[in-house]
């Protein structure tokens, strides 16, 4: 539904197209998103997030590569054309971009004057739409008056009364409490059920592709570093930009007092930190009381957590494996050879 | 006071009503247009045309720089092409409107800078045409903005066309200086005062009222 070949965008100061002060925000960019699939790009401010979603509706214009949208090829197209294949994407924003001058239906009502249609058919279509995002009842208020959850569901109510096939979500929830965050999530979930649509968000929150994204991508300097199904990417990150979102989200990190006993290298009395990250069937398994029949060695969990990610489980942990070296090491493998991922932090020296 | 001051006093407020009505109405119809155009055609805006923004800038600039006073005098040809004269109201109308189609442009342009630039981005993103922006984005957006811009306008209309008097404009300036000032007459000169501060009161006040009116933010 939505495919990007190749798209780069690059900014040259005040139109000098040769010089060195050229920032290219946007390298190389391939994506496809099929449809009816929700699909989040995650990456840190400044890492062209921005860039690549303006792309998508040529608000910024590809320098090089073709942005196609349902089939057709946007980055041919300019002027009347371009303004009609918009009419098929909507958007929304981080600040909701609602105009302060027009009351909610107004608002609803606007992408269809831009199109020329009649006033009562605007009619008939604007009402379904704000009784879908629930404010049926705010219909004649004017934005200032709504909370900003409120305006978010205005501005998607907005995006979807051209009935596009796509809609573009730019930090959508960004402004927005955890509360109300969840609750414009749940609604973009329903519409991507409900009306098939095909959702293209960027983010900078792993909460936000956790709960609806079916598949994410990373990006870094402009560049989509790492893409899978979001199962596996809470599972098991390919890139350490990957792993150091995950971790961030899950919190999920040694005790600091041992952060500082951490060495790189084992010693001669020393027992190896691991961080372990199961999903699947390893989950229902009683792994560490195995460990501790099996390869006879003592398991000392430091943190835990249990996460529930597009209907899998995730565990993680964070355990010190205490025994010989030798049975230690065969501790890891035993937990490898069961489907774990298995990174060793480091080693720390026995107090005894 | 004599019935024929009370006529004289009465006839200059109303010249005074006259030149800045016909002033403010024109220079509105032209100015709020070229603020637009002067705002449109920056850099990075949606009818971007840097050469045309420059030179309607420096147009404006001109305009904004020469005292009122020489312009009044400067263009009495054109005046006189225009109004076929050089003396009178009418005459006082037209640097009045000229003078003042540079300062509305400035404001406008300035009240449809305040507008968030997320809001031409979200028109963009649902296919809206430069027109349609303008019409139904910028404009509707900036309308306190630009009723605050008018008000501080007719407000400065009034103060200048008390100067019409050197063109033989009339109105309360004129009639202020030559029977109040010239003739010694600390009456008339009050009274002129007086009603100029209750003109402008007027103006603002409903100004103010259009501005708040037109204000959901």
């Amino acid at each position: 539904m939505i495919r990007l070949h190749d798209v780069s965008k690059t900014y040259y100061p005040k139109g000098r197209r040769s010089s060195s002060a050229a920032v290219t925000a946007l390298k190389h960019a391939d994506l496809h998103v099929p449809q009816g699939q929700i699909h989040g790009v995650i990456g840190l401010s400044g890492a062209g997030k921005s860039t690549l979603i303006r792309c998508v509706n040529l608000l910024e214009r590809p320098t090089t590569g073709t942005v196609t949208v349902d089939g057709q090829e946007l980055t041919a197209l300019s002027g009347a054309a371009l303004n009609q294949a918009r009419h098929r994407i909507g958007m929304i924003f981080q600040h909701f971009n609602l105009l302060t001058s027009r009351t909610v239906f107004a608002n609803v009502a606007l992408p269809l004057e831009l199109m020329g249609m009649k006033r009562s058919e605007i009619r008939e279509r604007v009402t379904p739409l704000l009784e879908l995002v629930g404010l049926a009842d705010k219909a004649r208020q004017y934005p200032a008056q709504l909370s900003g959850g409120q305006k978010q569901r205005v501005a998607i109510a907005r995006a979807l009364a051209s009935r596009p096939k796509v809609l573009l979500c730019d930090e959508a929830t960004s402004a927005l409490d955890p509360h109300t965050t969840g609750a414009i999530l749940e609604l973009l979930r329903d519409i991507n059920q409900k009306l098939g649509l095909t959702i293209l968000l960027i983010t900078h929150e792993m909460e936000v592709v956790k709960s609806i994204c079916h598949r994410v991508s990373l990006i870094a300097d402009g560049e989509l570093v790492e893409e899978a199904e979001v199962g596996d990417f809470f599972t098991a990150p390919r890139t350490q930009l990957g792993r150091d979102f995950l971790n961030d989200f899950l919190e999920l990190e040694p005790p600091r007092a041992l952060i500082e006993r951490l060495e790189a290298h084992p010693g001669p009395h020393s027992h190896p930190v691991v961080r372990l990250a199961f999903s699947g069937d390893a989950v229902s398994t009683p792994l560490i009381s195995r460990l501790a029949r099996e390869c006879s060695v003592e398991v000392s969990i430091l943190q835990a957590k249990v996460e529930s990610i597009q209907e899998r489980t995730l565990g993680l942990m964070i355990a010190e494996l205490m025994g010989p070296a030798e049975k230690t090491r065969e501790a890891l493998d035993y937990l490898e050879s069961h489907d774990l991922q298995v990174e060793v932090l480091g080693h720390v020296q026995r107090n005894d | 006071m004599s019935s024929a001051m009370i006529d004289l006093i009465l006839k200059a407020t109303l010249d005074t009503l006259y030149m800045v009505a016909a002033s403010g109405v024109i220079s509105a119809l032209v100015g709020i247009p070229l603020g637009v155009l002067l705002y449109v055609t920056r850099p990075r805006q949606i009818l971007a045309e840097p050469t045309l923004n420059r030179v309607l800038g420096a147009i404006t600039n001109i305009g904004r720089s020469i005292p009122f006073i020489i312009l009044m005098v400067a263009i009495i040809p054109f005046t006189r092409m225009l109004v076929g004269s050089s003396i009178g109201t009418n005459a006082a109308v037209v640097p009045l409107t000229i003078a003042a189609i540079p300062f509305v442009a400035r404001l406008v342009e300035g009240a449809l800078n305040e507008i968030p630039p997320g809001l031409v981005e979200a028109a963009q993103s649902m296919g809206a045409t430069p027109w349609q922006i303008i019409t139904k984005v910028l404009v509707p957006e900036a309308r306190g903005g630009i009723f605050t811009a008018l008000t501080v306008t007719v407000v400065t209309l009034v103060s200048y066309s008390a100067m019409a008097g050197a063109v033989g404009g009339g109105g309360l300036g004129d009639l202020g200086i030559r029977y109040g000032y010239n003739r010694f007459n600390p009456t008339i000169m009050l009274i002129t005062v007086v009603i100029l501060v209750v003109m402008v009161q007027g103006f603002q006040s409903l100004g103010d009222y259009l501005v708040r009116k037109s204000d959901h933010k």
